[in-house]
């Protein structure tokens, strides 16, 4: 069973097609590059794994689920880092955490590992948000969705904001959990690093996939 | 759904009193239009008194505006929005939270407001249990019309001057009824105003229910 399998997705954002035809099948562990211009449709690709993002024509299963008729299914098994981060500003990193967790059912008892694994420092747990870095807020974006524990990690420039560490350690999660046999479909410009932890290489231009090889 | 509740609330609320934007600056501002109001209007004592009732009101819903526009930016700044979506939490469980930590910083400024007239207009207060079921009542109402129209406008682009064009005409049954159960709270006209608590409470279960069926549709649209 694919992990991801669409078929003809075309999707709009307003008037226009972000996506116009995309099919795509992604098998369980694989680290999946999505590489093209600013535009291209990567984000949306994201989305619509996510379920976020509704589709105009074409068929999407995320995990055997259908992204339009079961997506509450497919939310709650993906775990998505987008641009945004879902922080609350005026909260405390470990509030943040604790309410994400608390809401999406998982045991808040992970956070402390999931924190200790982003490096996200003890004297910083109980700062309000709006004091953090970017990078900061960007781990402890991710930490929130480590601690899911998702099958199918949707990363959209994951290393955006991140110091030299911080991108080691986010590489380090990704292969750790495609090891641990989750799908990792990421999207980045930052070609030279991700296309060493990627197992496959697919080129999206134009809302359509124009290139895709293994690795 | 319960335990959904009161986490959204308490997030909401804990979100408030750490930034204690209700108190430094919405208390304020309710304040300053009372005052405003009372300069206006001080030269007629009488009329002032009549319209003690309506001013309250008022000024309770330009206090709501601002309350909804807060509420809504919490989740629209960074993408919380989307996140709520994905942790797969019920809708009616992120309206009903929303609307009740609205509710409760509503009440907290009304408390405020009613020593206000009391002090500033002269105001005597014949009924406490009229007043207080009329602030109780009228809350519920507002603060579901208001998280409602908050998911609305979340998603326009100057929704901070879209929400008060539609949140104030849907409010006005409120202005109408509160302000009526208030005259008689406060003695200045003879009115029955617990028959138009009966108004403010089928208003508020219209709200409550209709925020209950379209909350989710808003939230994944908007």
């Amino acid at each position: 069973m694919p992990i991801i399998a669409l078929d003809g997705v075309v999707a709009l954002l307003g008037r226009f097609p972000a996506l116009a035809g995309v099919d795509l099948a992604v098998g369980s562990g694989e680290i999946v590059l999505l590489q093209g211009p600013n535009g291209a449709g990567k984000s949306t690709l994201l989305r619509v794994c996510a379920g976020l993002q509704r589709i105009e024509s074409g068929r999407a299963l995320v995990l055997d689920h259908d992204v339009v008729t079961d997506r509450a299914a497919v939310r709650r098994s993906v775990g998505l880092l987008g641009h945004d981060t879902a922080l609350y500003d005026d909260l405390s990193v470990e509030e943040n955490l604790r309410f994400w967790a608390r809401v999406s059912r998982v045991d808040a008892a992970a956070l402390d590992g999931a924190l200790d694994r982003l490096g996200v420092a003890d004297r910083l747990r109980n700062v309000p948000v709006r004091h953090l870095s970017a990078g900061q807020r960007r781990r402890t974006a991710l930490a929130a969705v480590v601690v899911r524990r998702p099958q199918l990690w949707l990363l959209d420039e994951p290393h955006a904001g991140l110091d030299q560490s911080g991108r080691d350690l986010i590489d380090g999660l990704i292969r750790s959990a495609a090891a641990a046999g989750a799908t990792v479909l990421l999207a980045s410009h930052e070609l030279d690093r991700t296309i060493e932890l990627a197992s496959r290489h697919v080129t999206v231009a134009g809302g359509t996939i124009t290139r895709d090889r293994t690795v | 759904m319960w335990r959904d509740i009161v986490l959204v609330a308490g997030k909401d609320l804990r979100i408030e009193s750490r930034s204690r934007v209700t108190f430094s600056q919405v208390v304020p501002f309710a304040g300053l239009v009372l005052v405003l109001f009372g300069f206006a209007l001080d030269a007629n004592r009488p009329v002032l008194e009549r319209a003690t009732s309506g001013l309250f009101w008022i000024t309770v819903m330009f206090v709501t505006t601002l309350a909804v526009q807060r509420s809504t930016s919490i989740e629209t700044t960074d993408g919380a929005r989307r996140a709520l979506l994905l942790a797969g939490i019920e809708p009616v469980a992120v309206f009903v939270g929303k609307a009740a930590a609205i509710a409760v910083q509503l009440l907290a400024v009304e408390l405020v407001l009613v020593g206000g007239i009391v002090v500033l207009y002269g105001a005597d207060i014949e009924s406490f249990a009229l007043v207080a079921a009329t602030c109780l009542v009228a809350t519920v109402g507002i603060a579901g019309a208001g998280t409602l129209l908050g998911a609305l406008v979340a998603g326009v682009r100057a929704r901070e001057t879209v929400l008060p064009i539609l949140l104030l005409p849907v409010l006005a049954p409120v202005l109408i009824g509160a302000t009526r159960a208030f005259d008689d709270a406060l003695g200045s006209v003879a009115v029955d105003g617990w028959a138009w608590l009966g108004m403010l409470a089928g208003f508020g279960a219209v709200n409550l229910v209709l925020g209950a069926l379209t909350y989710g549709v808003l939230l994944e649209e908007t």
